[in-house]
């Protein structure tokens, strides 16, 4: 069995919980970060979403940033994830000089595109032209909490968070960095509402992961991060997980739908196990993607099965709890997954009513203690981009 | 020991063809905004299909297929591309219906089209290939991130041996035409040929894709080793030396056995010093090309050079028009690429001759 990569702090902010302390909280006692949207305008007023209830303009002031200074949503949000995994790692100033940030998001900055469209030309808001581009964004949050070694962005729609833990993980293993802060960050923009609206896959209830009567996906916003910590270097620190393996596949289907047989979401998966050198019937439970569209959870559900048939572990999706947020998601589901190692417990999925009918599958749905060393986390994305982690309790 | 990484296929859509720079001359662009060469798409990509892609997907699945032909036909074992404004055609159709219409009535075509990834997932597509697939967004060094990416693959896992990595950013109308408010494209007319000399602010920009078929095994068709890659996200003009120091030191090459070194200057005042000064201090007796006076600037323009490269080291002789100073090296063992964009993301790539 691989070792895995230490993770040493981790940070995180979505619509159930400001940090690690309020995001345990929520899910614990099951509540939800659904609402409708207020932070800016649109006339999707009827579809809930996982908002964080706090304005850039507060976002702003409490990190002292000059209004001015193009810092869009997903910079914002970054920040606040990024500066929890920092402190919590206590990572130095000195620390920071050498450390790696990898990012994932989708939209970048395109909130602040989408509303300043039209004052461009008239040479109005142009700081802000090139905050459009992820990598901006990612420079933008290392240059804010001082990180100065390789910062990279990468863009694989929901699966970049994921992606982003698994480069850093190999970066570490290849001796090319020591110490790796990674994870995701998007926020809600009328761009993605409408995109998602526009493919009538969004639900107008708070969504129902792996229920038969599943109607769409809630879209969230959020951002979260993980220190990485190579080994030598560890010294004394709290190890709070390690990651220990990772896959990624294609499924090669179609741009947005996943194939029927799951295709992608099987070899991520079953590529996941290899890394971590680990059997199927060592997974204690499955953090799924379940965003809860007709087409992902049949196709994920399949390919859950043809990994591991009839030794089923359990399984749930916590989109109910955050909505899907997109780019960020890995990142959050890793966050909760090594919260669940640390309590020993899993958190339930919320709104299931009713098996599907084609699998008979039921997830967790009640908070339940349980002894839990392997948890395998999904994130499947379009452009059939599939990501599979495992994450397990720091053994000696 | 380290494997080591063969450069065994390539293929490059610019506003530049092969023959003008290598055997003609280059052609001539007024404007700051340029396209690439128009090609004939229907070579690579069925008609039908044809009329719902953008420019980036046309050029990456086209470019990709050409450096596969070149490279053996190949089922890569990863796709990694890099792109750093992604697929903006499709996002301003999307961007622009909303706002006109109001978020009503509005068609998911030009939305699902418009992920940095589409590139790379169409690209999985039209090869049926299910294997490792990521995209990277890291401005000006995406190209170079898929390749750091690639190199490790290619070092630490067995079962890679043929990867295939690309760089692919596309001009839009408006979310290109933004960048001439900002300033990072230059205000009065020049041409692209006088590029380097105008001793402005701002640069020109355009469009392209470029792809490399990587493997641990060298074939017949083989260009270049690549020996390799480093991203440095901010650096100061007196650190740039340095940098560039230990990179050659950590690969055991001495700035002298450097034959050839691109530089990716745009003619932009404000930003060419941190050319200028290798020109003038640790790169004096060293062959100096440049290329963005040809291409025009973007994201994963250094795709284009390293595309270049490749090419000379493979014919041993380099194009005039790239040429900015006189040395003539008799024999082009080592190529070193340096690259920024406005003083972030600077890259270094080492080629060896194969």
């Amino acid at each position: 069995m691989n070792k895995g990569i230490a993770v040493t702090g981790m940070g995180i902010i979505s619509s159930i919980g400001r940090n690690q302390e309020e995001t345990y909280k929520a899910l614990i006692s099951g509540k939800n970060g659904l609402s409708f949207i207020e932070n800016f305008t649109t006339k999707h007023t009827e579809l809930p979403a996982g908002e964080v209830k706090i304005t850039n303009k507060e976002l702003l002031a409490s990190l002292k940033i000059n209004p001015t200074q193009p810092y869009t949503r997903v910079s914002l949000l970054g920040i606040i994830a990024a500066k929890e995994a920092i402190t919590n790692a206590q990572l130095s100033k000195e620390e920071l000089s050498n450390c790696g940030f990898i990012s994932g998001t989708s939209v970048g900055g395109m909130d602040a595109t989408e509303k300043y469209y039209s004052d461009f030309e008239n040479g109005v808001n142009t700081q802000f032209i090139k905050a459009q581009h992820p990598g901006f964004t990612t420079n933008q949050i290392a240059n804010y909490l001082d990180i100065k070694g390789k910062i990279a962005t990468i863009s694989t729609a929901c699966s970049s968070a994921a992606n982003a833990i698994m480069l850093g993980c190999r970066m570490i293993e290849s001796g090319k960095l020591k110490r790796v802060i990674v994870g995701g960050s998007d926020a809600l923009t009328k761009f993605t509402l409408n995109g998602f609206n526009s493919l009538m896959i969004l639900s107008n209830q708070p969504c129902k992961p792996f229920d038969d009567d599943r109607k769409g996906l809630n879209l969230g916003e959020g951002a979260a991060y993980l220190v990485l910590e190579a080994d030598d270097i560890i010294g004394n620190k709290k190890v709070l997980g390690r990651v220990k393996g990772y896959g990624n596949a294609n499924d090669s289907f179609h741009q947005t739908a996943s194939s029927p047989e799951g295709e992608g979401a099987y070899l991520a998966m079953k590529k996941a196990l290899k890394s971590a050198g680990l059997d199927h019937d060592q997974i204690d439970y499955i953090h799924a993607h379940g965003t809860a569209t007709r087409n992902n959870d049949l196709s994920e559900s399949t390919a859950i099965h043809r990994v591991f048939g009839n030794k089923l572990p359990e399984f749930s999706s916590t989109k109910g709890y955050t909505g899907h947020t997109l780019a960020a998601a890995g990142g959050i589901q890793a966050v909760m997954n090594l919260l669940m190692l640390e309590n020993q417990e899993v958190f339930p999925n919320l709104n299931f009513e009713h098996s599907m009918k084609e699998t008979g599958f039921y997830p967790v749905i009640i908070k339940k203690q349980k002894n839990l060393n392997y948890i395998l986390s999904n994130s499947f994305g379009f452009g059939g981009n599939c990501t599979s982690l495992i994450f397990g309790k720091d053994e000696d | 020991m380290k494997t080591k990484v063969y450069i065994n296929g390539i293929s490059s859509i610019s506003a530049q063809t092969e023959a003008s720079v290598f055997v003609e001359t280059p052609l001539v662009y007024m404007e700051a905004i340029f396209p690439a060469v128009p090609l004939d798409y229907k070579e690579y990509i069925p008609v039908k299909s044809l009329r719902r892609l953008s420019k980036a997907l046309k050029m990456g699945i086209s470019g990709a297929l050409m450096a596969l032909k070149e490279g053996g036909e190949v089922v890569p074992d990863a796709i990694i591309t890099g792109t750093g404004q992604g697929c903006k055609q499709d996002t301003e159709r999307f961007l622009e219906a909303l706002l006109d219409q109001d978020e009503e009535l509005l068609s998911p075509t030009a939305f699902i089209h418009s992920t940095h990834n589409t590139i790379g997932g169409q690209i999985a597509l039209y090869l049926q290939n299910k294997a490792y697939n990521i995209t990277y967004s890291q401005n000006s060094a995406s190209l170079e991130w898929a390749l750091l990416d690639a190199q490790m693959q290619l070092h630490s896992d067995v079962d890679a041996k043929n990867i295939l990595v690309g760089g692919i950013d596309e001009i839009s109308k408006t979310i290109t035409g933004f960048m001439k408010f900002d300033h990072q494209l230059k205000a009065e007319s020049i041409s692209n040929i006088d590029l380097l000399n105008s001793n402005t602010a701002g640069t020109i920009t355009s469009e392209g894709a470029h792809f490399f078929n990587l493997s641990s095994v060298p074939n017949i068709s083989s260009y270049a080793q690549l020996i390799d890659v480093s991203i440095k996200p901010f650096l100061s003009s007196e650190e740039l030396k340095e940098a560039i120091i230990d990179f050659l030191n950590t690969n055991n090459i001495s700035v002298a056995a450097i034959d050839v070194v691109m530089l990716g200057k745009n003619g932009d005042v404000n930003y060419d010093i941190f050319y200028d000064r290798l020109e003038n201090d640790l790169f004096k007796e060293t062959q100096q090309l440049a290329y963005k006076h040809l291409v025009g600037e973007y994201d994963t323009v250094s795709g284009y050079a390293l595309w270049l490269a490749c090419k000379i080291i493979k014919n041993q002789s380099i194009p005039k028009f790239l040429k900015i100073n006189k040395k003539n090296p008799s024999e082009i063992n080592y190529i070193l690429l340096y690259n920024q964009y406005l003083g972030e993301n600077h890259s270094f790539i080492l080629l060896k001759k194969y």
